[in-house]
């Protein structure tokens, strides 16, 4: 097994906020089954912030850690704080990662940014059809 | 909890018996085979002995038996050594695309040399096609290697067909048995092979012992220069421990040899059949006869194989996978992609090899086991759900 601590081993096995969220506000789809990991962020957006945050991934016991704290860092921020979660961030919150997990299981942060992307570039499109 | 150890791919457990003739000789008999003494003659003596148990295991003639450190220490060995020994015939090597790393990156370690290497496919099941080895020799081919069986995905590849091809074009031909000495019958003369590796940790001996089986007046340059150990062919104080350890395991292995294989095949054919009964979108890899007889192998659709082996681990199972995650590399099993199994399904792969001390229990708790893990993975999965929904879809 890889070394893993405790925190990561505490998501993997319980992780949170797993599902997808129906007529969400946005979705954002992060890595391929090539390199072996890849994870889909759904989010709810209410007053500029994240009211509702999961997630669906496949991937290795890294992967869907990294999704579970992502999804549990996001939730309840402001879509300007949760811009701010880098991979960096969550795998100090996962009391690290192995190294070689750090680059392929670490983009739960990537997808959540992508889901924000969407909902910013849906509004916008709105914004524009109303104008 | 219990505990069931099913990846004896990996290594098989040192047997007892095979223990117990080790100890001696990591106590009381010390001496260093080279030595021209009492101690030294005891030492060469075990180290004799062991070589005529290990020749009797392959149907070979000691003096051609060369002990190494390890599986991966023969195929280099043979691979660079039966290649540079013939660099002035021809620089054209022939392996197959499924061969373990031992022999694949040393072909590309004799390609940097100035080799060319063509690389073999195989078919779905991962079988070698013997016309296509056949149509990759040219005339400064020197080398041909192909392995007994794949170790991934259990099947068994037509050797004596390849020899005889090899034989016809007058090409030395190398054998990678570490997957099948001491498993099921591996006998050089019948297979008409010229070279044959085989490791101990295969066949309930140690790790750190393996040896090259080279027939007598095929050349072949040393990878270690030193003094005249295995004449010369190895040199080292020989692992005197490891290497009597390897000819009980030996000995053993041919003894018990029939009643082994009736003892794994039918947990084999129950777990390649209710697996794949149990839980949807499962698939077996490999041959679904003509395999290892204690191999099981498959894919599990839509999730990835280190998480499964972690959640394994917890119920105290213990298996293997060739996905991209449970590989230091990072690369799925190129096993598999070569068989033409796409990335998404080869990050599922699980295998599961049972050994001497597996049961019928054994699978019905992996059975019992798997599918909720699979289950809770699958609500998991980004790809399942995606799966879910288009064939809801298309009805």
């Amino acid at each position: 097994m890889p070394v893993y601590s405790e925190k990561v081993m505490d998501h993997f096995m319980h992780p949170r906020n797993v599902g997808e969220i129906e007529n969400a506000d946005g979705i954002g789809e992060e890595g391929n089954p090539v390199c072996g990991d890849m994870m889909t962020f759904y989010i709810k957006v209410k007053d500029n912030r994240l009211e509702d945050v999961k997630f669906k991934t496949f991937g290795c016991g890294a992967a869907i850690a990294v999704s579970s704290m992502v999804s549990e860092m996001a939730k309840g921020k402001t879509l300007d704080e949760a811009l701010k979660i880098t991979p960096a961030s969550v795998a100090e919150e996962l009391q690290g990662l192995p190294k070689n997990k750090y680059h392929c299981s670490n983009l739960g942060a990537q997808a959540l940014h992508k889901a924000i992307e969407d909902y910013l570039s849906k509004q916008k499109a709105q914004g524009d059809k109303k104008a | 909890m219990r505990k069931v150890y099913l990846d004896n791919a990996a290594t098989t457990p040192l047997l007892p018996e095979v223990r117990e003739a080790m100890m001696p000789f990591l106590s009381e008999v010390f001496g260093n085979p080279s030595s021209l003494h009492d101690w030294g003659d005891t030492a060469r003596q075990a180290v004799d002995a062991a070589r005529e148990q290990v020749a009797e295991l392959i149907g070979a003639n000691a003096e051609e038996l060369i002990f190494t450190g390890s599986g991966t220490e023969s195929n280099n060995f043979a691979i660079k050594g039966l290649a540079l020994a013939q660099q002035s015939k021809g620089k054209h090597v022939v392996v197959s695309a499924i061969e373990h790393f031992s022999v694949l990156h040393s072909a590309k370690t004799l390609e940097k040399w100035g080799f060319e290497i063509t690389e073999v496919p195989v078919d779905k099941y991962g079988v070698v096609n013997p016309d296509d080895v056949r149509k990759s020799v040219r005339k400064d081919t020197v080398l041909i290697s192909v392995m007994h069986a794949n170790g991934e995905v259990g099947n068994i590849e037509p050797i004596k067909e390849i020899a005889g091809i090899a034989k016809e074009a007058k090409v030395v031909f190398h054998t990678d048995a570490i997957a099948t000495a001491g498993t099921i019958p591996v006998d050089v003369k019948e297979l008409g092979v010229d070279a044959l590796s085989l490791a101990g940790n295969q066949f309930y001996g140690p790790k750190g012992v393996g040896a090259l089986w080279v027939r007598r007046g095929v050349r072949i340059i040393p990878l270690l220069d030193g003094g005249v150990q295995e004449g010369g062919r190895r040199a080292g104080t020989e692992n005197v421990p490891a290497i009597v350890g390897l000819g009980k395991a030996a000995e053993l292995a041919k003894a018990n040899m029939p009643a082994r294989i009736k003892q794994l095949t039918p947990l084999r054919d129950r777990l390649l059949k209710e697996l794949p009964a149990s839980i949807e979108h499962v698939i077996v890899t490999g041959h679904p006869q003509n395999r290892l007889p204690g191999h099981a192998s498959f894919c599990v659709q839509f999730i990835e194989g280190e998480s499964m082996l972690m959640f394994l681990n917890m119920e105290g199972i213990a298996v293997s996978s060739g996905s991209a995650c449970t590989s230091r590399a990072l690369k799925a099993s190129h096993v598999l992609i070569a068989m033409g199994i796409s990335h998404e399904l080869a990050q599922g792969s699980l295998l599961c090899t049972f050994g001497l001390d597996s049961t019928g229990e054994d699978v019905d708790y992996m059975v019992k086991v798997l599918p909720p893990i699979v289950d809770r993975l699958r609500q998991m999965s980004p790809l399942y759900s995606k799966f879910i929904k288009a064939s809801k879809g298309g009805k």
